[in-house]
């Protein structure tokens, strides 16, 4: 049985009206930022704009000439890997506990629902607190388990810190999509496979994982753009990209050189290699990985 | 109550109101700062008593968070059309402001432009030197200056079995003060704020030695670091050998040392005299104030320290009567007494001399011991390698000397490769600066 699920309008003219608000912010809030991030990664201007000279690909020349920059390439990698790794699993672990709590749910999850009210920067300036090496809590434990924390000079204990912050920030957001995607499987595909005899592990490995995959596709793809662009707060208010330039992530840098240094062209140049490498981390994603997914 | 006491306090209640109400004939002028806190208070204070003095302009302070938030805000605003007439920025904006000459306006043509006589040679040459464009004519007015000291916590002295009246004065010297403070427990012997400032920048004019070449980039944008020398190295790798043996502990970028000093963590600290006022308010112990320490054996040392802080800028295409309301609240600053309060009221450096004269006449210095040390520091005759450092791109170049000496600290590279690292970085953003700006 065929059933025709599209809507036809009689008139041509009505459903440009009904999509033009959306277009009309996805025009100003989307396109035209990018289209003068492009605009501005071709020129080289002093601060106050008084003078502006068409330099060409100059800024990208320059940006690719510097070695540090391609290092904070794998940084960004890293941590991007990390943040969405990480971030996933644990959010997923604590939505399928919380699916199985029956009393104090709502408890439960308001308080894991919490730290997403968060700003970015007070999520950065809350972990520094907790790491802080002389004064931090969990410094203060890890020196009592023998442990030296100093993430003023210690690359990797740096890159922890950030990686903590950035996914504690962001598993609220994939904890309510899991919940809401753990809720919406009918009980009674559950409830057979227990009748059947599946534990609780096979019964998320072959009921309720593959009936999440959607949410889960969506979420990977959602915190690779959060680790890639929204992190850049976190790193300004942990470890300003240092020690070194050991946690300088690549929208951390388009940051610092734009709104900090002042130099327009060269961040403008960063924001646009950025965007590439996330469309084109996009698109692979809707290639390859949607495949495994079962709507 | 009689009716005409009635009448007198409502006629007195009436004076009162259109006192505060600002009058129509006005000419407003708009001051963005980044003074927060009890630095906010002394700023509007400023601010008030000057709309006090007289009638014609109103000064309007307003807080626009840190340094570089304030530049960015500023610039944006520029940009549309809308800039402040009095922006303050920190020093390491100061070539990228003088680049910028369609957007701001020399503080001497504003001046003149008052009516008010401008006398250039009243002001510390060390701090209006750093302000002055190469043809002599100053571009900002010094507002807010203070420069690198060593900080030590006498209380601690004391229990490590040191003079607390004796700081050390030179490098050789601190190295032993911090070895006897750790053999006395102390977890944190010596530590700095602004690394770049304090170890590399001023450490360079206090030995009579270039940070950067053409006169630290006085002379010409086509300036380039010039810190791998012996002496720049010896001192790197002094630094380092100390964090090895943990008598030198890092603490951070920017300031962020300061709080470790004051809560007492930290023994010993160089950075900014603008300190002073935390550890008086807010330390449990008694702090003292040094000279920055030097080696003896330079010949030269110890010459002067170079300033940090913030001038005031003018921003351009503003009406000529908002620029002598300028002029007039500039010339009120400039004011002897009201500079002498300043710094008395906040440890920034006095930046006339008659306000020097005139704090150490009233006894300032010897009331409060340590707070002439800054001032010794400066007022003096600077040479042409330690007036100052004028670089492009600074903002970059000095998270650049903070990346590449955390490397040295933590052992990763050597000295000597630390700051051929650095340079080669710094010369390469001050190669862009120069293409940018020619």
């Amino acid at each position: 049985m065929t059933v025709e699920k599209r809507v036809r309008f009689k008139s041509w003219w009505l459903p440009w009206v009904l999509v033009a608000p959306q277009m009309a912010i996805v025009l100003v809030f989307f396109f035209w930022p990018a289209g003068q991030a492009l605009f501005y990664s071709v020129l080289q201007q002093d601060a106050f704009g008084t003078s502006s000279e068409f330099v060409g690909l100059e800024n990208f020349r320059t940006l690719f000439a510097d070695e540090t920059y391609i290092a904070s390439f794998k940084t960004t990698a890293v941590f991007s890997l990390l943040v969405a790794g990480i971030g996933l699993l644990l959010s997923m672990m604590l939505a399928v506990m919380a699916d199985r709590v029956v009393r104090g749910a709502a408890v439960y999850k308001t308080l894991l629902i919490w730290p997403y009210a968060v700003a970015p920067v007070v999520a950065g300036v809350l972990w520094l607190f907790m790491f802080a090496p002389s004064i931090g809590v969990v410094s203060y434990a890890l020196r009592a388990a023998g442990i030296e924390w100093d993430h003023l000079l210690n690359g990797t204990h740096a890159m922890i810190l950030i990686v903590l912050a950035a996914v504690w920030k962001q598993v609220s957001y994939n904890f309510l999509f899991f919940l809401a995607g753990l809720q919406s499987i009918p009980k009674s595909l559950v409830e057979a496979a227990a009748i059947d005899g599946a534990g609780p592990w096979r019964r998320f490995w072959t009921v309720q994982f593959p009936l999440l995959t959607p949410t889960t596709f969506f979420l990977l793809v959602i915190n690779i753009v959060y680790a890639f662009f929204d992190t850049f707060a976190i790193v300004d208010a942990a470890t300003s990209g240092g020690p070194g330039k050991d946690t300088a992530i690549l929208v951390y840098k388009v940051y610092f050189d734009g709104f900090k240094a002042m130099d327009l062209g060269g961040s403008a140049a960063q924001s646009v290699v950025l965007m590439v490498i996330v469309i084109a981390l996009t698109v692979i994603q809707f290639r390859y990985v949607e495949k495994k997914v079962n709507y | 109550m009689t009716r005409k006491a009635f009448l007198l306090a409502a006629l007195g209640a009436a004076a009162a109101i259109s006192v505060a109400a600002p009058a129509h004939a006005q000419t407003e002028i708009v001051w963005w700062h980044s003074m927060s806190g009890q630095l906010g208070e002394w700023v509007n204070g400023l601010a008030k008593d000057f709309n006090g003095k007289q009638t014609q302009y109103k000064v309007t302070p307003v807080f626009k968070g840190t340094y570089p938030e304030s530049f960015a805000a500023a610039i944006a605003a520029f940009r549309a059309g809308n800039a402040p007439h009095v922006l303050q920025v920190f020093e390491v904006g100061t070539a990228s402001m003088m680049a910028s000459k369609g957007a701001i306006k020399p503080v001497s043509e504003v001046m003149q432009m008052g009516g008010a006589k401008f006398d250039t040679s009243v002001y510390v040459p060390a701090v209006s030197g750093y302000y002055t464009a190469p043809n002599g004519q100053m571009l900002s007015l010094p507002f807010n200056s203070s420069t690198t000291v060593l900080h030590y916590n006498k209380d601690a002295f004391k229990a490590a079995g040191l003079d607390p009246e004796a700081p050390p004065k030179t490098w050789p010297e601190l190295t032993l003060a911090a070895a006897k403070l750790k053999a006395s427990g102390h977890k944190c012997p010596f530590t700095t704020s602004w690394q770049s400032w304090t170890q590399l920048e001023s450490f360079s004019a206090w030995h009579n030695v270039e940070f950067a070449t053409q006169r630290n980039g006085f002379n010409g944008l086509n300036t380039r670091l010039a810190v791998v020398t012996p002496l720049h190295i010896r001192h790197i790798e002094n630094l380092a050998n100390m964090a090895q043996q943990g008598l030198f502990v890092y603490k951070g970028r920017n300031n962020s040392a300061d709080a470790t000093f004051v809560s007492g963590e930290c023994a010993m600290v160089t950075g900014s005299s603008a300190l002073y006022g935390a550890v008086k308010r807010n330390s449990k112990f008694t702090g003292g104030i040094s000279t920055l320490p030097y080696y003896p054996d330079v010949a030269g040392a110890p010459q002067n320290t170079v300033i940090g802080g913030a001038s005031l800028w003018v921003m351009s295409g503003k009406k000529p009567d908002e620029y002598k309301g300028v002029a007039a609240f500039f010339k009120y600053l400039s004011d002897a007494n009201v500079q002498a309060k300043s710094h008395q009221e906040t440890g920034y450096l006095p930046i006339t001399t008659a306000a020097f004269k005139l704090t150490e006449d009233s006894g300032f210095y010897k009331a409060n011991p340590g707070t002439d040390v800054a001032v010794t520091q400066m007022i003096r005759k600077t040479t042409d390698k330690s007036r100052g450092i004028r670089l492009g791109n600074f903002v970059q170049i000095r998270t650049i000397i903070d990346e590449e000496l955390e490397q040295v600290w933590a052992g990763k590279h050597s000295a000597r490769d630390g700051l051929v690292a650095l340079k080669k970085r710094s010369d390469e953003q001050l190669e862009r600066f120069e293409k940018a700006n020619k």
